[in-house]
């Protein structure tokens, strides 16, 4: 019988993290931000149905990149442990952060113990009923739980996403401005943006019960005229 | 967080999901002396642009009147509703859970069911509920609904077997159900519109109420009127109590002119 070679954790953990980033760098970046009334979610994804961006309950949705399989089976897990919540408990008792803390728990595990980790990045953003208690849930490949403010940039060229958008980032902004601005932060200054490559979704500030909704294309391009 | 192997994956389907985890509470036989409320007359129809669902208020255990503001009528996604007639406790868990198996659908899959893939949904969760109805706890529903495929409303009602049936006009269920359906029947043309609708749905429940003990009449004295909504292309529109109460009004004024 062969003995596998001793490989020490470092090594193992520096390796395992540099090919979940360089799988999640592949895709294109997705940025969600706060506007004057709700959370604007926007992503660059050239398909039209393949989802990054959808919704889990009343007043949360999930945002993934990188895998497709990967963060649809996250999603999918997500959907199911909240309507399990919401049916044994009640609707209030589904929140954000513990959902948030189940997935840092299933891709903590993954990135661990499984050989290959989970190559995605999500996000949970969830609306309050007033600005300050809206929240976004930043969860990096290896389990890494991030509560941001104000706006969250996954995957892609992420850094560049970052610099380009902190700068003209407002809560107070209204949606067609956030889109703008998003739009703008994702192709950066030597790309067009394309609306028909951008999937925006919307969680809305209101006493209705389900938060969330997409946006089409047409939508899109209307406001960013 | 439950996540499955691929050939243990319940789909998109919540029901399968929640037997799967064992959530099912277990059957037990219950006996037919068992006094639990029971939800009455309820009432649905078709009208020019889409389809109509209403029912009264009251519940009853035996000659009691245990509840005067149950809501036997509700809406179950954007483009339907159901309305329960048969003991209270299950038929209100049935719903939940048909509401539930429809939105968990639609977020799991990113669209909705078809209409009919919606009924047959019912027509299994009745099936199940066999052997309560066996002893006593029967439950049975109406399903309304507005099909965007092919633009017209729809409804069905469903026997304790989970059969299934589509009707093309009207349907009423419950122990008032032969005075509500006959007024219906009288008063049905193919050409109503949503207000025509509105105001025979009411008259037969007023009518349901004289004649049946265990139907609920319009309750000016504590504000609890009959649920009466109409699903349309734009959706489900519920009709405002106070809009209720002036149609209830002119049925009055015009039995006592009589």
């Amino acid at each position: 019988m062969s003995m596998p070679f001793y490989v020490p954790p470092e090594q193992m953990m520096r390796e395992k993290a540099e090919f979940a980033r360089k799988g999640i760098a592949r895709g294109r970046a997705l940025v969600a931000l706060q506007y004057n009334n709700g959370i604007v979610l926007v992503a660059e994804n050239p398909s039209n149905n393949l989802r990054k961006i959808s919704e889990i309950y009343d007043r949360i949705a999930f945002a993934g990149v990188g895998k497709y399989n990967e963060f649809d089976l996250l999603r999918q897990a997500g959907v199911r442990a909240a309507d399990l919540t919401g049916l044994q408990y009640s609707r209030r008792d589904v929140d954000g952060r513990g959902l948030a803390n189940q997935y840092a728990q299933i891709i903590g595990q993954s990135f661990t113990h499984e050989s290959k980790p989970l190559e995605v990045e999500i996000l949970i953003a969830e609306i309050g009923h007033e600005k300050e208690t809206d929240r976004l849930f930043h969860i990096t490949f290896d389990g890494t739980v991030i509560d941001e403010n104000v706006f969250c940039i996954l995957g892609g060229d992420s850094d560049a996403v970052q610099q380009r958008l902190q700068t003209s980032v407002d809560p107070n902004a209204s949606l067609q401005q956030a889109i703008r601005d998003a739009a703008a932060a994702l192709a950066g200054p030597d790309r067009p943006t394309s609306t028909d490559e951008l999937e925006v979704a919307i969680l809305v500030r209101s006493d209705q019960r389900r938060c969330f909704s997409r946006l089409n294309h047409q939508q899109v391009s209307d406001l960013l005229k | 967080m439950p996540i499955f192997s691929p050939s243990e994956d319940p789909g998109s389907n919540f029901n399968e999901l929640v037997k799967k985890l064992g959530l099912v509470p277990s059957h037990t036989s219950w006996s037919e002396s068992l006094s639990v409320p029971h939800a009455t007359t309820c009432v649905a129809l078709r009208f020019n642009e889409g389809v109509l669902i209403a029912g009264d208020r009251r519940a009853t255990s035996g000659n009691w009147i245990s509840h005067r503001g149950m809501e036997k009528v509700l809406q179950t996604d954007d483009f339907s509703a159901v309305a329960i007639s048969g003991a209270a406790g299950p038929a209100m868990e049935m719903i939940k859970m048909f509401a539930l198996i429809l939105e968990h659908y639609e977020k799991m899959e990113g669209r909705s069911l078809s209409l009919e893939g919606k009924a047959n949904q019912l027509s299994m969760l009745v099936r199940n509920n066999l052997p309560a109805a066996m002893s006593g706890m029967v439950v049975l529903p109406l399903f309304a609904g507005f099909d965007e495929h092919d633009s017209q409303g729809r409804l069905w009602d469903y026997d304790a077997t989970g059969g299934r049936y589509e009707e093309r006009e009207y349907v009423a269920i419950g122990s008032g159900s032969m005075h509500a359906g006959t007024v219906i029947k009288v008063g049905w043309r193919n050409s109503l519109t949503a207000q025509d609708a509105v105001e025979l749905a009411c008259r037969s429940l007023w009518e349901a109420s004289e004649a049946d003990s265990a139907t609920g009449g319009p309750d000016g004295l504590r504000g609890v009127y009959p649920i009466v909504a109409t699903i349309d292309k734009s959706g489900w529109h519920r009709i405002e109590d106070s809009e209720l109460s002036e149609i209830f009004d002119s049925i009055a004024n015009e039995v006592k002119s009589r």
